[in-house]
This record gives structure tokens, C-alpha cells and sequence, in this order.
């Protein structure tokens, strides 16, 4: 007890968190805004780059729920639609009538509807925390959901609304045809976003979201309306997913019921949660992951979801923290310069877990081959190995794999855990706790 | 001269069942009050009626002379009275710092500010570092509250309590579980930082309400039985027959 006082850091009166590393990671974040289309310069990557740009202020915005304020939402995507179908709506007024709105403002358009929807709705919703916020949460997301197939003239039934975003007027000389006009506007509102969404931490308004999030009982002791700051809390979040909704509808040129529906409240969730939500940062390498997985492992396997939906499991039981929590753990031992002593444990555990996790994934593609009746004629390629999905020996090989390479891994994973205990041990020593 | 604490005819109900019944208690300004009784009398639930926290089911209570019976915790809290926990009941994820700067922010006008950077508040933050200098946590600032050991989470919490600057402050056992040691700590601690202020405080160690306390009130199954000085209270043949008697064979 003693020791650790003495080691704790010397109390100043200066701000806390405001270092070099603070600011190098901003710039790091907006020069990798910035360059990442012009190193990669094919069309495809530049709709990758688009897609996570809008994914990662969509998880920003819901990370202000979840992260912040600890309001677990199953229908955050009703802010995101909605900002989409608005901003479609304003996009074809403004050519229709020739406004003079150049399209980087159109952003706005979504942003203040999601934020009136969720001022309307936000009030009664988040009367209550907890299982009540939640299923509130899904039933308004079903309600919304339904309308847009019912409601034909606004929402455009199933086939949704489209529009043009050339048609408005251009602005420098940039008409937004070229994907890459429409990456840099959206990079430009992801950089914005996520700064105002970090000032937003920074404010009185934010801590008391944690303080909401922590103990919104005691909360209420210390003067604030636990409601009024969880209301204000889901109206910004409600703001910045209009943001991404109304920058998806640029896009794709086309708003319809899959925006608002819960898949993508889903699939919100899921970036959120895999990236972490007790970093900032976390939602937007959530963010990145997801976008990833949904584009490349939709094009390598037919069961990609059930890929999608075994990482976040893994990652709910065993990291519950997130990418940006397993990233994090490593600081003490890099500031102790102690890292160095779980790289050998890790090497070890590295191959029979890969090992491992081809024996899971040769298991579940010959299953999904014999469940779509094409066993057969089925050839499964991993990693450029072909094997044919009737052979009993491709059975054997996943069944060794998978057995085999899950006791030897498991055996490891014991090394790498007491490996990672003597390095924080002697990170601690050092007086580097976090 | 008004009192800092008026309870009129409180009688609280959960159904059909009365655990309050006909409550009435006035604690002076500037007083330091004790109230005592056995497990299950009803501290607790007074505490809980005084601060918002449950509704009276009928009868008054006033702060200052403003009624206050019906509102809710924040509203109460607003018009100048805190109170602690007995079970620890801190921002356990936050660290120290955020926890009284937390408790500071309303008191000092934030109210929902959205627009304020948090850190550049110099209000905020000197009384910040002043309580947390009082509850002589300042070494321990930047540790996460969730991992205070059980001694310095107590002492956050009556920091947390007395940080909102409210003239009327209330601890329920803040010594509970203590050792000796921290007992005398705390005891000296709140003693410091209740001056000039009204404290009401639920205790059950008696050598800490008798060595604090200017009037004790005796609670019985959610009734005051007797309420004086520590001498009347120690003279008090009812006082001695229900609660003292079985502490002091």
C-alpha cells in the first residue's frame, strides 16, 4: 500500500491527459484520413475507405449511448435512416428548386434530423437505464422500421428514394461525381465528428455521463437529473448518426427501409463492442474491423456471418473490453520497457492457435458445404489449399486440427498468461500501473 | 432562528406494512445530530425520506424552513443538503479527481454544459484539489475509485458528500467496517470538515455519537423515543431500557 502511494503519480494542478502522445495520436488519426486513398488509389479501396469513414461516426455517435453514458440502444440505426431519408429529401429539393447548398452541407441536413427524432423521442426513452432504455430502444426501432414500408410517399416503399448528388451545385470546382470527392467529404465530417464527439467527453456534460453510467443512483445526490443527462447524451448521439446516415445517403445515392432497420442496429453494436467501449478511439477500429469483415469475408466464405458472429462472441467472453482494451494492456509493459518478455510465449502460442482456428474454420465450411446439399461437388480452399469437402480425409485433418490444436494451444495459453503476469509484475515495479 | 431539519408527523408505508410511523425530529442549525437505535429501527429509511430518495406517505419535512417533503433527491440536494451512503456508493470506473469534481460541477453553476471544456475551469478545479486535499486523497487522484481499498473509498465518499458545499450534510455510518485506527481518522476528519455546518449522522459506534454528537435522537421502531444531549440521552431511563441497556452489560 505504501509502495504503490509513494510510486503514484506527483499531483499538479495542470489538466491531466494533455501530453505529446495526446496529440500525436490525433494527427497520426488525420494525416491516415487524409493520405490512406492516396497510398491505396484503386476505386475498390476508396469504397472501403468511404464505407468506414461512415461506420466509424456511426459507432462514435453510438459509443456516446453505450461507452459514455452506459445506455445499451437496439435501435440506434432509426437516427442513422432517418438522417439518410432526409437528407435524400433535401438533396432533391436543393436541385429541384436550385438552391445554392453545395453537397458537404447536406451532412447537416441529416444531423439535425436525427437530432430532432431523437429530441422527440429521446425524452420518454430514457426515463429509465437499463433493460427498459433497451427494449424502448427495440420497440422504436421496430415502429420506425415498419412505418418506412408503410409510409410510401417519405420512405419510397421497398425500393426506398434515390437522388443525384451531382445535381447540386458543386463547390471548388468538385461536382462529387469521383468516389474520391465523396471519400475526402466524408473524411472531412469524420474528422470533425469525432473531434466534436471527443470535446463532448471533455465537458461537464460528459463526465456527468460517465458519473450517469457509473452510479446513476448517487448521481442524483449530487445535484443532477440522471434523465435530463442521459436525454441530452442520446440527442447527441441521435445528432451524429444522422451525420453518418445523411453521408451513407451520398454515398449510395439511395435511402431505403435496411437504413433504419435492426440489422444495422446491429451491426452498430457489434463495431462498437468489438472495437471497444471504454477507449475513444475503440468504435473506430471497431469500425474499421467490421467494414472489413463484411466486405472481404463475404467474398471468401457463404457463412460469413457466422464468422462475424463467433469473433464477437470470442471477443464478449474473452475480451470483453474490446480491440482497444487488449491494445491498451500492452502500454504499461511498453512504457516499463518489459514488453520484450511475453514476445517468446507468444510466438509459441501463435502456431497451434492458428492451427486451431483453421481446424474450426475447415469444421464449419464442411458443414456449411453438406448443409447446402452441394457437399459432393463442394472443393473448400484455405489458404490456397484445396480439399474436398466429401473426402474423409479433410474430415480427419479438421478433426485433428480442431481437437488437437485446441489442447496443445490451450497448454500455451497457460505460458503466455504467466508470462503476461511477471511482465506486468515488473512493469508495476517500475511504477507504471496503466 | 428556522431549523436546519424539520420532520412533521412523517409516517412512511410500504403497502400495509409501517415502518415510520407518526416521525418527528428537528435538528437546530449548526447542530451536530446523532441519531442511534437498533438494527432495523428505521435510520436508514429516515435517512432515505430526508434526502428524496422515498417519499413520505404522509407529513412534512422542511430544509430551512422550505418544505421539501415530495421532491425529488436533486431538487433536495439543490437547496443545500447532502448526504453519504452506507454502502459505499462512489463513480467506481472514474478516478478520484472525476469523483469530487463530479460532486463540484453543479454546485459551482456547470449545470448541463455542454460547451465548457471541464478542464479549464479554474472554480472547478481548485475546489477540486481543496477537497481533495480535506479528505487527504490528493497522492491517490488519478486511481480509478473501484480500486480505493475499503478506508480511502469511505473517505471519498464523505468527500463526494461535502464537496457540493450543501449546509446540511448527512452520513449514514460513514465509520462502518472501520479499524480503530480509521475510526479515529475519520471521525477527525468529519469533525474538520462539518465545521459550520449542520451534520446529522447515523452511527453505531457509540464512543464515536457520543464523542461527536451536541443531541442524540433515539429511533425505535421508526419512532424517536427520546432526543437531547448526550448526558439526557445517557440519563434517559427509556433510552436505557430499549437500545443502551443490551450494548452496555
Amino acid at each position: 500500500m505504501t509502495e504503490l502511494t509513494s510510486r503514484a503519480p506527483t499531483p499538479t494542478d495542470a489538466a491531466p491527459g494533455r501530453n505529446i502522445g495526446f496529440y500525436a495520436a490525433w494527427g497520426i488519426f488525420i494525416l491516415a484520413v487524409i493520405l490512406l486513398p492516396l497510398i491505396f488509389r484503386s476505386g475498390g479501396s476508396h469504397t472501403t475507405f468511404s464505407l468506414i469513414g461512415i461506420a466509424a461516426i456511426f459507432a462514435l455517435s453510438y459509443n456516446i449511448l453505450l461507452g459514455q453514458t452506459g445506455l445499451l440502444s437496439f435501435g440506434h440505426a432509426v437516427y442513422y435512416g432517418l438522417g439518410g431519408f432526409l437528407a435524400i429529401h433535401g438533396m432533391n429539393a436543393i436541385a429541384a428548386h436550385g438552391l445554392p447548398v453545395p453537397l458537404p452541407f447536406v451532412p447537416l441536413i441529416g444531423g439535425f434530423a436525427g437530432l430532432v427524432f431523437a429530441v422527440v423521442i429521446g425524452w420518454v426513452s430514457t426515463q429509465r437505464a437499463g433493460t427498459v432504455f433497451a427494449m424502448i430502444s427495440l420497440g422504436i426501432g421496430e415502429l420506425v422500421a415498419s412505418s418506412s414500408l408503410i409510409l410510401r410517399s417519405f420512405f419510397g416503399g421497398e425500393a426506398g428514394i434515390t437522388t443525384n448528388r451531382t445535381d447540386l451545385p458543386a463547390l471548388f470546382g468538385w461536382n462529387f461525381g469521383p468516389q474520391i470527392q465523396v471519400y475526402y467529404l466524408i473524411g472531412f465530417w469524420l474528422v470533425i465528428s469525432a473531434i466534436a464527439m471527443y470535446a463532448l467527453t471533455r465537458t461537464p456534460l460528459g463526465r456527468m455521463c460517465n458519473a450517469v453510467r457509473d452510479n446513476p443512483e448517487r448521481v442524483q445526490f449530487i445535484g443532477y437529473d440522471p434523465h435530463v443527462i442521459r436525454y441530452l447524451s442520446f440527442c447527441f448521439a441521435g445528432f451524429f448518426a444522422g451525420i453518418a446516415g445523411a453521408l451513407a445517403a451520398i454515398n449510395f445515392e439511395i435511402a431505403n427501409a435496411a437504413y433504419l432497420g435492426a440489422v444495422q442496429s446491429g451491426v452498430v453494436l457489434f463495431a462498437t463492442f468489438i472495437g471497444g467501449v471504454s477507449y475513444f478511439f475503440g468504435p473506430i477500429l471497431g469500425a474499421v474491423v467490421v467494414t472489413m469483415l463484411q466486405l472481404e469475408l463475404s467474398d471468401v466464405t457463404t457463412v460469413w456471418q457466422l464468422y462475424f458472429g463467433i469473433i464477437f462472441i470470442g471477443i464478449a467472453m474473452y475480451a470483453p473490453g474490446g480491440l482497444a482494451s487488449l491494445l491498451m494492456m500492452h502500454r504499461p509493459l511498453i512504457r516499463a520497457g518489459t514488453l520484450s518478455t511475453i514476445l517468446p510465449a507468444d510466438l509459441i502460442a501463435i502456431v497451434p492457435t492458428i492451427l486451431f482456428a483453421c481446424g474450426v474454420i475447415l469444421t464449419i465450411e464442411i458443414l456449411a458445404a453438406y448443409s447446402q446439399g452441394n457437399a459432393g461437388s463442394s472443393t473448400i480452399r484455405l489458404f490456397h489449399i484445396p480439399f474436398e469437402a466429401a473426402n474423409p480425409m479433410t474430415w480427419l485433418v479438421a478433426a485433428v486440427l480442431t481437437i488437437g490444436g485446441f489442447f496443445v494451444a490451450r497448454m500455451t495459453w497457460r505460458g503466455v498468461t504467466a508470462a503476461w503476469d511477471r511482465a506486468m509484475m515488473a512493469a508495476r515495479e517500475r511504477g507504471y500501473h496503466a | 432562528m428556522t431549523n436546519a431539519i424539520e420532520i412533521r408527523a412523517v409516517e412512511k408505508a410500504f403497502g400495509n406494512v409501517r415502518i415510520i410511523q407518526d416521525l418527528n425530529l428537528t435538528v437546530a442549525k449548526g447542530e451536530r445530530h446523532a441519531i442511534i437505535g437498533p438494527n432495523g429501527a428505521g435510520k436508514s429509511t429516515t435517512f432515505n425520506l430526508i434526502s428524496g430518495h422515498i417519499t413520505p406517505t404522509s407529513g412534512d419535512i422542511s430544509l430551512n424552513g422550505e418544505r421539501i417533503s415530495g421532491l425529488r433527491p436533486f431538487e433536495i440536494n439543490r437547496r443545500g443538503l447532502s448526504r453519504s451512503f452506507q454502502v459505499t456508493n462512489v463513480f467506481a470506473k472514474m478516478t478520484v479527481w472525476e469523483n469530487i469534481r463530479c460532486a463540484v460541477l453543479w454546485a459551482t453553476g456547470q449545470r448541463y454544459a455542454f460547451w465548457k471544456n471541464v478542464d479549464n475551469l479554474p472554480e472547478v478545479r481548485r475546489r477540486t484539489a481543496e477537497i481533495l486535499e480535506d479528505i487527504h486523497l490528493t497522492h491517490r487522484r488519478d486511481v480509478p475509485a473501484g480500486l480505493l481499498t475499503y478506508a480511502e473509498q469511505r473517505e471519498l465518499e464523505i468527500g463526494i458528500t461535502i464537496a457540493g458545499g450543501a449546509n446540511v450534510i448527512m452520513l449514514d455510518e460513514p465509520t462502518a467496517g472501520m479499524s480503530n485506527t480509521e475510526t479515529d481518522r475519520a471521525v477527525a476528519l468529519i469533525r474538520r470538515l462539518t465545521e459550520g455546518r449542520t451534520l446529522v449522522i447515523v452511527e453505531h459506534d457509540m464512543s464515536v455519537v457520543f464523542g461527536l454528537a451536541d443531541r442524540i435522537s433515539v429511533l425505535v421502531y421508526g419512532n424517536i423515543i427520546a432526543s437531547g444531549t448526550p448526558e439526557e440521552i445517557r440519563g434517559n431511563p427509556k433510552v436505557k431500557e430499549a437500545y443502551l441497556g443490551e450494548e452496555e452489560h
